[in-house]
């Protein structure tokens, strides 16, 4: 049985765990502040190119001569998964359920005999998929320096990408990240880039906005496609960093509630054992005076 | 009094300025141009210049955008900026920065020598000095 001494050094190394997971959940809660806010303020432009991208599309339609990152290569032999996670851990299973969903995806792909390549952003996702996936990873992108995400990182990734599909390199790309939906709920998705899968104009909508374009619609599009590619990685770093935050305040919370339960439980057996030690003291004593 | 439109302009970053305008100058890709309320529809690129408008409440604003385009449909414009900034923010150093980066831009597609590229950034480049030299005599 553990000594009073030890109960105590146990009891101050819980305390102090306690104080840093509560520290760092107050820094999330701070953070995660401010990562909403980017999130909502990068919104109404995403939200606008979409609604653009869908007009446009569907002007130019299916017609000969519609760009391939529009149209795809024709081919979807291989894919290329871009793997959005944390720089950093602790913060429960968010790199890991985003991880597990890239893998998931990988392993069908090869399973159908498709060629598969990764590209992961953020350190923790390459770790989790270094094992299986090893041969098949890119380097992965570095955002460690990176305090806010800003949309020229997220243009450094697309160009990235972009420079890999005018050399052939891949048919479908995939963007792997965390949906921010509330604090306690993070939902790890996959969405096709590269074509990219757009909402449907809805009938009316197209009929009514007949558009003059200047200087075309080709032209446009040829200018607006890439710049689409930077704008859903723009948001998807930005989810990321809202449900990075979010899922660490809700770890730590938790981690912080365990260690103040830790620490009643070994208060509790302190206690009664420190009583215990009286007890036999005082019989001690009690006894040898008897014996007198 | 001319009739007001709903007026957006948004970057990446965030929604820059959302109210009625009466008037809209953007710089689009065959020239400058000035929308008024009822404009027919019309999708076109920008070229790195200065949006500006007139408010329906009197006041001006006035951003220097780069990449992007407007989306103008008869009761709304939207403006989509790649980099937008305000005219009172946008300092020396801020331009000397887009600059740079053109200049950077210009340079790589000169080693690419794909020509289409070179003829873009170059007509950047000298949009950029131009709007520097007008900037700096305003």
């Amino acid at each position: 049985m553990a000594s009073l001494k030890d109960l105590r050094n146990r009891i101050a190394s819980v305390k102090a765990t306690q104080k840093i997971t509560k520290a760092m959940q107050m820094v999330a809660a701070a953070k995660l502040r401010r990562a909403q806010s980017a999130a909502e303020a990068a919104r109404p432009y995403s939200q606008r190119m979409d609604a653009v991208m869908a007009n446009i599309a569907a002007a130019v339609g299916d017609a000969e001569g519609a760009p391939r990152l529009l149209a795809g290569t024709g081919s979807d032999q291989t894919h290329l998964l871009i793997v959005a996670t944390a720089e950093r851990g602790l913060c429960g299973g968010f790199n890991s359920s985003i991880a597990r969903l890239a893998r998931d995806h990988a392993r069908d792909l090869i399973a159908s005999g498709k060629t598969v390549k990764i590209l992961p952003v953020g350190k923790k996702g390459a770790d989790v998929l270094k094992s299986e996936f090893g041969d098949i990873m890119m380097p992965s992108v570095d955002l460690r320096e990176v305090k806010h995400v800003g949309y020229s990182n997220a243009n450094d990734i697309a160009q990235q990408v972009l420079g890999m599909f005018d050399g052939n390199e891949f048919d479908v790309a995939t963007l792997f990240y965390s949906e921010f939906q509330s604090v306690i709920s993070q939902i790890p998705q996959a969405q096709q880039i590269i074509p990219p899968q757009l909402n449907e104009v809805e009938e009316a909508d197209s009929a009514s906005t007949l558009y003059d374009y200047e200087p075309d619609e080709n032209e446009i599009l040829t200018d607006l496609l890439p710049r689409n590619v930077a704008v859903q990685i723009f948001r998807a770093l930005l989810e990321n960093a809202a449900s990075e935050q979010g899922a660490r305040m809700s770890a730590m919370d938790n981690a912080t509630r365990n260690a103040g339960e830790m620490i009643d439980k070994l208060t509790l057996t302190y206690n009664r054992q420190r009583q215990a030690q009286i007890t036999k003291e005082l019989i001690e004593i009690i006894s040898g005076a008897e014996a007198l | 009094m001319a009739n007001a439109f709903k007026f957006e302009l948004v970057s990446p970053e965030s929604l820059l300025l959302s109210g009625d305008a009466e008037i809209v100058t953007v710089p689009g890709a065959e020239g400058d141009m000035g929308i008024l309320a009822n404009h027919a529809p019309l999708m076109t690129s920008l070229r790195p210049g200065m949006v500006s408008a007139k408010l329906a409440d009197g006041s001006e604003e006035a951003y220097f955008v780069r990449g992007g385009f407007a989306d103008i449909a008869g009761e709304s414009v939207t403006v989509l900026a790649e980099f937008a900034v305000a005219k009172k923010d946008l300092t020396k150093e801020v331009f000397a920065e887009q600059l740079r980066l053109a200049k950077e831009d210009a340079e790589r597609h000169e080693a690419s020598g794909d020509d289409e590229k070179i003829t873009s950034s170059r007509a950047y480049l000298d949009q950029l000095t131009h709007l520097e030299s007008t900037l700096t005599t305003a």
